[in-house]
C-alpha cells in the first residue's frame, strides 16, 4: 500500500492526545502540520527519531508548524513514553479502531499491526504538501521535513508580498 | 548516499592536515554513552592511519535526554577559545559519568584555564550559538542520532568499531586516490 502523496486532501481525524483529551487535524488548519507515523513507543529507532524531533522543535516553530507523532499505542503508554523522554509535542493514539487513521494515509502495516514510519507535511489549507515512507528500521531524520517546511514558508512569503503589493496599489 | 551539507571551515575543530586524503567527521554528544564508546575507537583509527587521517568534531547534543550535553559542549568550546579544545574534548569523554559544573571547573584548572571565566561563559551562553549551529548543520546533513560519522563527506552507516571503520577508511583511501 502506497502512502498518500502531494496534493491530496489530508484525511481528518480525531484521536486521543491524553487519556481525557482529543485532537483533530482540522483544529490545526491555518498552519503547516507535520504528521510522523511511527511503529511503536519504546522501540529504539523511533526513540531516536522522536528524540530528534523533540530537539529541533524550535526549527519547526520557526515555520509556525505543529509536529504530531502517531502510533497505535494507547494514550497511557504515550503519556509514560513522553514523560520518560521529556517530549514536548503531542503523541496521538491510533488505538481504537486500531490503525484506522494510519490506514487512511496508506501508512498501516497490516501484517505487524503497526504504523509505517511515514512522514507527512500538510499545508495551511489541509493538503498534503510532502510525504515520505522510510524503511521501518531506518530513522528518516528531519531534513526532508525541514526542506518541505522551508519551501512552504517561501511560497507563503511570496503570497504575502503579493497581498501587500495589491494593498499598496489600492 | 547521504552527504555532508555543511563543508568543513575555520570554525570547525580539526585534528590533522588539511590535505590528508581521509577526513573523518563526527557529530557527537559528550553525554551519549555510544559516543563515549566511540571515543577510543576514533583514537585507535587516528593511530592506525596517522597523517593520512584528519578528524573533525561537531556538536550534536541531545539536550532533552542528556541534561549535561549542552553545558559540556559549551565547556569544550570555551577550551577551544583558549586553543585547548581537543584536550577538553578528551577529558570530557573520559569523565563522561561525572559531567557537571564541578567537573568542568576541575578540568579547566587541570588545563590551566580560568575557571571563573568558564562559569561566566556558561551562564551567559557565550558559546550556545556555536553549539546550536553545529546541531543545525547536523540536522541538515541527516544526522539522526549520535554518534554519526562522515567519511570524506559521506555518511558512514556501518557498525562503530575499529575493524569496520578501518575497513571503510582503507577502502576510501584506495578509491579516492
Amino acid at each position: 500500500m502506497a502512502i498518500l502523496g502531494r496534493g491530496i486532501e489530508a484525511p481528518d481525524f480525531n484521536l486521543h492526545v491524553t487519556p481525557d483529551q482529543t485532537l483533530s487535524l482540522s483544529e490545526l488548519r491555518g498552519r503547516p502540520v507535520v504528521l510522523a507515523f511511527y511503529p511503536a513507543d519504546w522501540s529504539p529507532v523511533c526513540g531516536d527519531q522522536m528524540a530528534l524531533y523533540n530537539e529541533i522543535l524550535p526549527e519547526f516553530q520557526n515555520h509556525q508548524a505543529e509536529i504530531i507523532g502517531i502510533s497505535v499505542d494507547g494514550a497511557w503508554c504515550h503519556a509514560a513514553y513522553a514523560r520518560q523522554n521529556k517530549l514536548h509535542f503531542p503523541l496521538l493514539s491510533d488505538f481504537e479502531p486500531k490503525g484506522e487513521v494510519a490506514r487512511k494515509y496508506g501508512a498501516y502495516r497490516q501484517k505487524e499491526g503497526v504504523c509505517e514510519r511515514a512522514l507527512f507535511v500538510i499545508d495551511e489549507e489541509g493538503k498534503i504538501f510532502w510525504s515520505y515512507c522510510s524503511p521501518i528500521a531506518v530513522n528518516p531524520g528531519a531534513d526532508g521535513i525541514l526542506e518541505a517546511l522551508e519551501e512552504l514558508s517561501a511560497k507563503k512569503g511570496k503570497r504575502d508580498d503579493q497581498v501587500k503589493d495589491a494593498d499598496n496599489a489600492a | 548516499m547521504t552527504k555532508l551539507k555543511t563543508p568543513i571551515t575555520q570554525r570547525d575543530h580539526v585534528q590533522g592536515a588539511e590535505d590528508a586524503p581521509l577526513t573523518l567527521l563526527e557529530y557527537g554528544d559528550f553525554e551519549c554513552p555510544h559516543c563515549g564508546r566511540a571515543h577510543p575507537i576514533v583514537k585507535a583509527l587516528q593511530e592506525r592511519f596517522g597523517e593520512q587521517l584528519r578528524f573533525v568534531y561537531r556538536h550534536f547534543p541531545l539536550a532533552q535526554i542528556h541534561p549535561h550535553a549542552q553545558s559540556a559542549a559549551e565547556t569544550s568550546e570555551f577550551a577551544g577559545a583558549h586553543k585547548r579544545f581537543w584536550e577538553m574534548h578528551d577529558l570530557l569523554f573520559e569523565n563522561q559519568d561525572q559531567l557537571g559544573l564541578p567537573l568542568y571547573q576541575e578540568l579547566a584548572e587541570t588545563l590551566g584555564l580560568p575557571a571563573e571565566q568558564l562559569i561566566d561563559a556558561l551562564e551567559t551562553g557565550k558559546f550556545t550559538p556555536k553549539v546550536q549551529s553545529d546541531f543545525s548543520s547536523g540536522v541538515r546533513s541527516r544526522v539522526n542520532g549520535t554518534p554519526t560519522f562522515f567519511i570524506n563527506g559521506v555518511r558512514y552507516d556501518g557498525p562503530v568499531d575499529v575493524i569496520s571503520m578501518a575497513e571503510a577508511l582503507a577502502f576510501e583511501l584506495e578509491n579516492a586516490a
